[in-house]
């Protein structure tokens, strides 16, 4: 039985020495990523291999090597709530990306964010008093004030209106400095 | 073996280090920046690791917990705030 165990103990650590390099190997590929892609959607794709699949591999290595039956929840803890929030930073960081066009727009191939900011756009600029108009039956009154007092007041609300729908008029704005 | 591994992955972590090191140096915006140090967190994550597997302790495992648990805040802040301060000069 011994000789079978110290077999087993061979492939064991042979699968954790591939296991380490392997994960290693994945931060020096993102690594690589973010040093000759040109833009930072592109960085974004290769700056996720590490935080993954290296971090997958790296706590398996840990689990084969521990053979401690309480270490593996903890190490799938540690991985779940990195699957967890790694789309989270990314989303962010890729939306600010977009507001502030750091991106080539003629490296994506589908751009399905361009069609939804040109709609809202065209949206705000067709009715500028369409949000103002759905606030609620029961400053109706009021609103007819201000909507009669002519173009001044509707100018302001309009002002307010895009002051209020901070995202749309950044959407606007970007799409007018893009064209521009 | 176990030197070999030890030796392999330090190089290559070191090397991985050094360009995310770069990157956040020349990186042309400030996004760019923050997700170059987000590679270098992972790095560091990875030497934790490793360190761990390969000399058979525990001793950094609640560190790694805790560095996937609350990592993401950063970028997430930075970002936050970099969408708010759109038409200034953050191109830099």
């Amino acid at each position: 039985m011994t000789p079978e165990a110290g077999g087993v103990d061979a492939v064991i650590d042979a699968v954790t020495a591939v296991f380490l390099v392997l994960g290693a190997l994945m931060s020096l590929t993102a690594t690589i990523g973010l040093l000759r892609f040109p833009d930072l959607m592109s960085r974004m794709h290769a700056a996720t291999k590490p935080q993954v699949l290296g971090l997958f591999l790296l706590l398996a290595a840990i689990g084969l090597q521990m053979r401690q039956w309480w270490v593996w929840p903890v190490l799938v803890v540690a991985w779940i709530f990195q699957l967890l929030t790694v789309p989270v930073s990314a989303h962010m960081v890729g939306r600010a990306g977009y507001r502030t066009k750091h991106l080539h727009p003629e490296l994506l191939s589908v751009d399905e964010l361009e069609a939804v900011v040109r709609r809202s756009a065209a949206e705000q600029e067709g009715s500028g008093t369409g949000p103002a108009s759905a606030a609620g039956p029961a400053e109706d009154p009021e609103l007819d004030d201000v909507l009669g007092l002519g173009e001044a007041g509707d100018g302001a609300l309009r002002g307010a209106a895009g002051q209020n729908l901070d995202d749309r008029g950044d959407g606007r704005g970007d799409q007018g400095e893009g064209k521009g | 073996m176990k030197d070999a591994v030890l030796i392999i992955t330090a190089v290559v972590l070191t090397l991985a280090a050094a360009g995310a090191i770069v990157r956040i140096a020349v990186g042309p915006s400030l996004l760019d920046r923050v997700l170059a140090s987000d590679v270098l967190l992972g790095i560091v994550g990875a030497a934790l690791a490793i360190d761990m597997a390969v000399n058979r302790h525990l001793n950094n495992l609640f560190l790694l917990v805790a560095l996937t648990l609350i990592g993401f805040i950063g970028s997430v802040t930075v970002a936050r705030f970099v969408s708010d301060r759109r038409g200034q000069a953050n191109d830099s």
